[in-house]
């Protein structure tokens, strides 16, 4: 390496010099990106994280109906906060390996239907209490329950058994699942006192920080839990703090102004204005999240592949990408899959093709309008993609009639209702979790009303299977047909787009949610 | 005098709470053709269908909509708003402290505003038709007519991003330092400041103007007294009634109308409260709120025309 680049790099952990400036440098040195993101990682390692000092999250995403428990979150406030002050039994790392927290340890049958997590030892909880494997199992308990309201319910319901016995915990499952751990990573399984049986929204759990403050939708605060027990790695701030900012405008504002050290969803039309801003850092990555346009395989007439095909050779997705993105995405190919999964494989990627569509929609006889409904909560950028959708399809002869629908109410009474609408995805760690959640005949989320008993069949082996060659050729071969005959439009993959301002120290990308996984207020620091 | 006034103020009191009956009824019915229900909306996007029938049950939905009406009108007579459905708070414990910003920030906004608004009318009357009147009316009318979110973006702008004088954001919090929390509040006060203004201002000069035009100004101009001595003295008394009924009406605006406002400055009052839980369809909370609010302008209303009554003896005899 050499020592101007090393120089540079420490200029950049200390602050002084922009991440973006930094790597402009490294690439006229002739660096590769990667490398100089490695490069820039170890040397923020190296000048080391600071304690002291109150961090500030201005965030979109909450609202004075959150609550503590955890079965409840929903929104990206909770979700953050959630991380700050609870601890979960297994935790996806940022390069998407699984991170051992409250289980040391986990192993499975070799059919991958019994699953047995080790406690571990010394980990304690806000009130002074150790945690147990039988708070563990509570916990579990609590969200795989057929009563709960958990939003974790969906892939717990799998499990079959749970019991506790020394320090272990012995999960057997309904069907094999060689995922399980990954699906142990859902935000909605803090692990609490009893499960939080007593008292759910206590706050209490085993997180670096404790709940000092939790006004909803207004601001929530934490102090260092001292006994914390990782306290090297995390919980370098000494308070954090979390202010509900829901307008954009404002977020900009109280981060330019200071109030707050790091924002969350920075609009992409905006990025360009904010880079210009001394002191602000934007941090985008790409994940697994993405925009799409849903159609109902089980009503007319989208019941007709061809029709669906002529959609999805009709939509122009590098435009939509640029135009509402502003290339802050990756182009989608109309399956929910991108290289943030581990098992991901290539799909020759599909293009607008307005010939080609115009002869699919000749072919399924439909003829008039096709009424798409949009929002502007659909995504960021929804109502004006729709537009662009539109224009795109009427050049290969199909009319696409629009109807904007109201945000209030878009989530209950068009979304998974209406037969085609606009809607996104916050993705998920891995293709079984997505693919069960939204692509099984029997999934609550089944937004394309895609019901295939061959694909059931697929996903059932595919998550049963512990080769990873063979799962991967299997998780293609899905792929493949949801997109080329699901009821899925899938033109763009969005970025995550937080901001940092003036001396936030410590940030690694993290390309699994916004803001580190969460994690930013507990893994980054203030510099002196 | 006093037979004539208590039985005028009991007839207003009486018609208030007629008043405040009948918007129950509204609000009430108003809520239930709100699409979707709170169960739904609680769940959002993670609903499933054994979770919606389980919460519906749970939250007494299936009842008919008469007798929740009756159920929740009962609790509102002793003192009890319910609960929140979504997060299951107590809503008298919520909005207390919601409500008590508001009334701060309305109660700053209107310090400042309604002397200066007066000032401003009696000023422009004095002067009326010159350049200082066009002046003060121009500028008036110009921060009337600029809708709030963008007064309140060039404050943030030109105070907090680029000169650092007060946060872009107030949030408040208990136990708040007294000048901490002033400075926070300083720009959505401003905001609402320049909102207000005119409409009071413009009023004031307008009512001291009618009364110009009576024979007894004109009496007390042929007198020989000065021009500010005429307006204090003899038209501004006169022309009081008109002007705190528009005071109570900006008042009412001040706590009931700051939704955008709050909403810029991220500002901890009823109108954040009441926007969060319409979109949770969270009926009882916006209930509540409905009824505070109508409560807060029927109670303004009232104390303006008996106050116009005070000051107007005409109207204590009515013919």
């Amino acid at each position: 390496m050499s020592n101007e680049l090393e120089f540079l790099s420490r200029r950049v952990a200390s602050g002084k010099l922009s991440r973006r400036d930094f790597l402009g440098r490294a690439a006229a040195l002739g660096v590769t990106a990667t490398f100089a993101n490695s490069l820039l990682s170890s040397a923020a390692r190296a000048a080391g994280p600071v304690k002291g000092g109150t961090l500030k999250a201005g965030l979109v995403g909450g609202e004075s109906t959150n609550s503590l428990d955890p079965a409840l979150f929903m929104t990206q406030v909770p979700f953050a906060f959630g991380k700050m002050w609870g601890e979960l039994i297994v935790e996806l790392s940022p390069e998407g390996k699984l991170e051992n927290r409250i289980a040391e340890e986990i192993g499975s049958s070799d059919d991958a239907k019994v699953w047995t997590l080790k406690i571990r030892d010394g980990v304690e909880f806000h009130n002074g209490k150790t945690v147990t494997a039988e708070d563990v199992a509570a916990t579990l308990e609590r969200h795989s329950d057929e009563k709960s309201k958990s939003g974790a319910l969906g892939y717990m319901k799998g499990i079959e058994s749970i019991k506790a016995s020394g320090k272990e915990v012995v999960l057997t499952l309904k069907e094999a699942n060689a995922d399980l751990p990954y699906l142990l990573s859902d935000y909605h399984l803090i692990v609490q006192p009893n499960g939080g049986k007593d008292k759910a929204d206590a706050g209490i759990s085993a997180g670096p920080y404790k709940v000092t403050t939790n006004e909803p939708g207004v601001r929530h605060g934490g102090e260092r839990f001292a006994n914390y027990w990782q306290g090297d790695k995390m919980g370098h701030a000494d308070q954090i703090e979390i202010i509900v900012i829901n307008d954009a405008t404002a977020r900009t504002a109280a981060l330019q102004g200071g109030q707050v050290n790091m924002v969350n969803r920075v609009e992409p039309k905006i990025v360009d204005l904010i880079k210009r801003v001394p002191g602000v850092t934007i941090r985008n990555h790409a994940g697994p999240g993405h925009y799409v346009f849903i159609m109902h395989c089980n009503t007319a007439p989208f019941d007709n592949n061809d029709l669906r095909m002529a959609l999805k050779l009709a939509i122009d997705r590098e435009e939509m990408l640029k135009k509402v993105l502003r290339g802050y995405g990756s182009l989608g190919n109309d399956f929910p899959i991108n290289a943030a999964y581990p098992l991901f494989t290539e799909i020759e990627q599909r293009t607008y093709d307005p010939d080609k569509a115009k002869f699919h929609y000749k072919k399924s006889g439909h003829d008039g309008a096709v009424l798409l409904r949009t929002s502007d909560v659909a995504f960021p950028g929804a109502v004006d993609a729709s537009q662009l959708f539109q224009q795109s399809a009427a050049k290969a002869g199909i009319q696409i009639e629009l109807k904007r629908e109201p945000g209030d109410g878009y989530w209950n009474e068009v979304w998974n209702k209406q037969p085609f609408c606009a809607s996104y995805w916050g993705g998920r760690s891995t293709q079984d979790q997505m693919y069960s959640t939204a692509y099984l005949s029997t999934a609550d989320w089944n937004d394309t009303r895609f019901k295939r008993p061959d694909f059931d069949k697929m996903v059932l082996a595919a998550r049963a299977e512990l080769d990873e060659a063979k799962r991967k050729a299997m998780y293609h071969d899905m792929a493949v047909m949801v997109r080329d005959e699901g009821g899925l439009i899938l033109p763009m993959f969005n970025q995550f787009i937080d901001a940092t301002g003036a001396k936030v120290g410590g940030w690694v990308d993290d390309p699994h949610q916004e803001l580190m996984n969460g994690y930013a207020l507990a893994k980054c620091w203030l510099e002196a | 005098m006093s037979s004539p006034i208590v039985k005028l103020v009991a007839q207003r009191v009486a018609l208030g709470i007629l008043l405040l009956l009948a918007v129950s009824v509204l609000i009430f019915a108003g809520t239930q053709i709100l699409p979707g229900d709170v169960a739904q909306a609680i769940l959002g996007q993670s609903a499933t269908p054994e979770s919606l029938a389980n919460l519906r049950e749970q939250l007494g939905l299936n009842d008919p909509a008469y007798i929740r009406y009756f159920r929740w009108l009962g609790g509102v007579l002793t003192g009890d708003l319910g609960t929140a459905m979504s997060s299951g708070q107590d809503i008298a414990t919520s909005i207390k402290g919601r409500l008590w910003n508001t009334l701060f920030l309305a109660f700053w906004a209107a310090i400042v505003a309604i002397p200066l608004a007066i000032t401003l009318g009696l000023i422009a009357v004095r002067y009326r038709n010159g350049w200082v009147d066009k002046l003060i009316s121009g500028l008036a009318l110009a921060s009337t007519s600029f809708p709030e979110f963008f007064i309140g973006y060039l404050l943030v702008f030109y105070f907090a991003v680029q000169h650092q004088w007060f946060p872009a954001i107030s949030t408040v919090y208990d136990g708040m330092p007294f000048g901490e929390r002033m400075q926070a509040i300083a720009l959505p006060a401003a905001a609402l400041t320049l909102v207000v203004l005119a409409h009071m201002m413009r009023m004031t000069r307008a009512a001291i103007l009618n009364v110009m035009q009576s024979a007894y100004v004109e009496t007390a101009e042929l007198k020989g007294l000065s021009a500010f001595a005429v307006i204090r003295k003899h038209a501004f008394p006169n022309a009081i009634a008109p002007i705190i009924n528009v005071v109570m009406l900006n008042l009412a605006y001040l706590i009931v109308g700051v939704v955008v406002v709050e909403v810029i400055f991220v500002y901890p009052g009823m109108g954040q409260y009441l926007v969060d839980h319409v979109t949770k369809r969270d009926v009882p909370v916006v209930q509540a709120v409905g009824l505070i609010f109508a409560a807060v302008y029927i109670g303004l209303n009232i104390i303006a025309d008996i106050a116009a009554i005070v000051a107007n003896p005409r109207l204590r005899h009515p013919k």
